[in-house]
């Protein structure tokens, strides 16, 4: 582990993004994404609460709340492109001032592989055949 | 009165109700999870209300005393004189009773098939109320122009043997209409089908339901019946084999999806003509149905950009009118069709003359359902909104409009 981190020393850091928000912003939020410069996203349908209240649903006379809301989590590890440049892209389409929005999570990872090739580091996060 | 006459209407009646469900699935696995609920609530919701509206005036308006030949009148309203002696004008060797309800299965599939166009963005309240008003302002003058003892259509001669006109040029111009007034879907680009398995079975099932309601048009158990059996089941083979083979030259890829589209395509298509062509005849109609149907909907739609959802106009409408025309080309009169002396198609020596009654038959439903349709969205959008809130259609109209979850959410 050592090796890595000396290897690493001079590269800059890779750091991942989750984008937690309305299942509807997707299609919107990949477009924009795309025009930074991100082509690979992993896309997961999540439940989650947060602000937003429930809802009740009914089953033959029965009430029965609701207090988690389908959302999509959208996770992206970025090297080359600035990370500010993604947090601004998603807010920039993600934004509708409602309750509900949703939440961008940062943190910074200790290493990435390409499983096709072996690479690792900086040569693993390029789209190169 | 004829014992298996009445057995076999009762049974084709029965099939007839099943394309009801049947449609309900076949639309509910198009839409999105979120919406399916919601879409098997336009047809189910129909059920209730076409079945009392029917007894109460419904039928009386489609077959009771003739008003001009626009429309029937109180005659047989609340079943009035509609008992189970038969009734010679319609259905001699059948319960008088039997033929209403057969009717009544027709009158509620019809208003369900509109609701192809408007999936996943009506407010439910002002669906009911629409369709409401659409039964009795619509569905029940065509029925009654086309079918109705005095009727301006049946008079003049035009051919209408299950319901081409009546049933599906009616609904899909109707869903073409709401599909403009409502407008696109928000997102549209995200939508597919959430079960496809749900949407083939219920062609599996429409299918079935469809040899009762052509063949049972015939209203007893003769050679018309048996000839609109086969020439039913020609076209829905060919309409497959039609549709799948353009999919497959334009997209290298021949879905499951579009295959069960081209077989309603071909059934829509042989719809007005069942009993009165050819099993030849209905080769033919059922592949033209099925491929000029294919690009009426990838095609067409894309081109115009109307969101007719699960395309409505495209397959009902388009395939009615396709249909409705070619009868001008292909009636013959036989001993196994129940076809007019004198109406013969283009094909067996009648010229245009079939052929241009069954043109002013079209036109004119166009021009009903279509006008009559505008004007009843657009006063429902200005008393109640027509369109559910954004929020509504971003949550789902299941949860937004039925407080419901279809597929019990996630266990937690």
């Amino acid at each position: 582990m050592k090796e890595e981190f000396d290897m690493r020393a001079n590269e800059k850091p890779f750091v991942k993004i989750d984008i937690i928000t309305r299942p509807e912003s997707f299609d919107a939020l990949k477009d924009e994404l795309n025009k930074i410069g991100i082509t690979g996203m992993t896309v997961s349908n999540v439940l989650g609460c947060g602000m937003q209240k429930g809802y009740k649903e009914y089953y033959r006379g029965t009430e029965v709340e609701i207090n988690l809301r389908p959302k999509v989590k959208v996770e992206v590890v970025v090297c080359e492109v600035p990370v500010q440049k993604v947090i601004d892209a998603a807010m920039k389409v993600l934004r509708t001032g409602k309750v509900g929005d949703g939440k961008i999570f940062v943190s910074e990872l200790t290493n990435v592989y390409k499983i096709r090739t072996g690479e690792a580091g900086w040569a693993a996060l390029q789209d190169i055949e | 009165m004829n014992g298996a006459d009445s057995v076999f209407v009762f049974i084709c009646t029965a099939l007839v109700f099943i394309m009801t469900p049947a449609l309900a699935l076949f639309y509910g696995g198009m839409v999105r999870s979120k919406n399916v609920l919601s879409t098997s609530m336009h047809s189910y919701a129909l059920i209730a209300i076409v079945s009392v509206q029917w007894v109460v005036v419904g039928y009386s308006f489609a077959f009771g005393d003739n008003l001009g030949g626009i429309i029937g009148g109180f005659q047989h309203a609340l079943m009035n004189g509609v008992g189970f002696e038969p009734n010679t004008i319609y259905s001699a060797t059948i319960p008088h009773n039997l033929f209403f309800m057969f009717q009544l299965m027709f009158a509620i599939i019809t208003p369900a098939l509109i609701s192809g166009a408007f999936a996943e963005r009506i407010k439910f309240s002002s669906f009911l109320v629409f369709i409401t008003a659409w039964i009795f302002l619509v569905y029940d003058p065509i029925a009654h122009w086309v079918w109705g003892d005095g009727g301006w259509l049946r008079t003049l001669g035009a051919l209408d043997f299950a319901g081409g006109n009546v049933v599906h040029i009616s609904s899909g111009v109707t869903g073409l209409v709401a599909a403009l007034v409502l407008g696109k879907r928000k997102n549209r680009s995200a939508a597919r089908p959430h079960n496809i398995p749900f949407s083939i079975l219920g062609v599996g099932l429409l299918i079935v339901g469809w040899y009762g309601f052509n063949a049972g048009s015939a209203l007893g158990f003769n050679a018309a019946a048996m000839t609109a059996f086969i020439t039913t089941n020609t076209a829905a083979a060919c309409g497959m084999i039609g549709w799948v083979a353009f999919e497959w030259i334009k997209t290298k890829k021949p879905t499951a999806l579009g295959a069960v589209s081209g077989a309603v395509a071909g059934l829509v298509a042989i719809t007005p003509g069942a009993g009165f062509v050819t099993i030849p005849g209905s080769m033919a109609i059922g592949l033209i149905g099925g491929i000029i149907c294919y690009f009426a909907v990838s095609v067409m739609k894309k081109k115009f950009g109307y969101d007719d959802a699960l395309d409505a106009f495209g397959v009902h409408g388009v395939g009615g009118t396709i249909g409705g025309l070619l009868v001008g080309f292909f009636a013959i009169v036989s001993n196994e069709t129940l076809t007019p002396k004198g109406s013969e198609g283009f094909f067996y020596g009648g010229g245009f003359s079939l052929l241009g009654k069954q043109a002013i038959a079209i036109v004119a439903t166009y021009v009903l359902a279509g006008v009559v349709s505008f004007i009843l969205l657009k006063v429902i959008d200005k008393v109640m909104g027509l369109r559910s809130s954004e929020e509504a259609e971003a949550i789902g109209l299941d949860v937004a409009d039925h407080g419901e979850e279809a597929y019990g959410g996630m266990a937690v």
